[in-house]
């Protein structure tokens, strides 16, 4: 399916863009990440967690929404 | 009493200006049923950073999850303390170091309840909202800031 992709903060910076639309075959949030790894190999590095539904998921979670965002630590307030 | 409430689009362009922060104590001269208000801003800090002075935070957010974040916790707020009302603003984009980011507004009919209900909003925002900002130097440079 087809994954709209969103990365904030420093993450943005590693990408160069706040967003992406890819191909996605697979089934988890780790399928995903090795997919993103290999395209940014600057991320594997950095600290964040990864969200759908507006909620923060674990790496075994399986991908069912289109819209997944990596957030990094956040720094509101 | 815990009403059903839609999201709120909680974030504001820029600083939170005093003059709008004196308007929303205002407007709540006529519910009259409140005896305590308590209110927190979030105010940029100029930090020295390795010799380097904080002269700005532009803040970032992932709105829609932010906004959802936000309405979770003003509803777990209201069912968790006696309140009659809360407002919470973040700012978005450009803050210069002494300007307010963050404003948050809780009343009750007594005080015991906004003291605590205060300090439990404050923390789940810095927990639990993805909001994000970049501490921009006197020099242009930048680095991003982490809650602590």
């Amino acid at each position: 399916m087809q994954l709209q992709i969103k990365y904030f903060g420093l993450l943005a910076e590693i990408t160069n863009c706040e967003g992406e639309t890819i191909e996605f075959s697979k089934t988890s949030v780790s399928d995903l990440l090795e997919e993103l790894y290999i395209k940014y190999p600057l991320l594997k590095q950095k600290d964040f967690k990864v969200a759908q539904n507006y909620d923060i998921v674990s790496n075994s979670s399986e991908i069912t929404n289109p819209e997944i965002a990596l957030l990094p630590p956040f720094s509101g307030g | 009493m815990t009403k059903d409430r839609k999201p709120k689009n909680v974030f504001k362009e820029g600083a939170i200006s005093s003059e709008f922060i004196a308007q929303s104590i205002a407007k709540h001269q006529s519910k009259t049923s409140i005896g305590a208000h308590n209110i927190f801003l979030g105010q940029v800090r100029a930090d020295e950073i390795d010799g380097k002075t904080v002269s700005a935070i532009e803040y970032t957010a992932y709105q829609d999850m932010a906004n959802a974040k936000f309405h979770d916790i003003r509803e777990a707020t209201f069912s968790k303390f006696n309140l009659t009302c809360m407002h919470i603003y973040h700012s978005l984009g450009t803050v210069k170091s002494g300007e307010i980011c963050l404003f948050v507004f809780v009343s009750s009919p007594h005080r015991k309840e906004v003291f605590k209900a205060l300090e439990y909003i404050v923390e789940e925002i810095k927990a639990k909202v993805p909001v994000y900002g970049k501490e921009i130097f006197k020099d242009s440079t930048h680095q991003w800031k982490k809650n602590t």
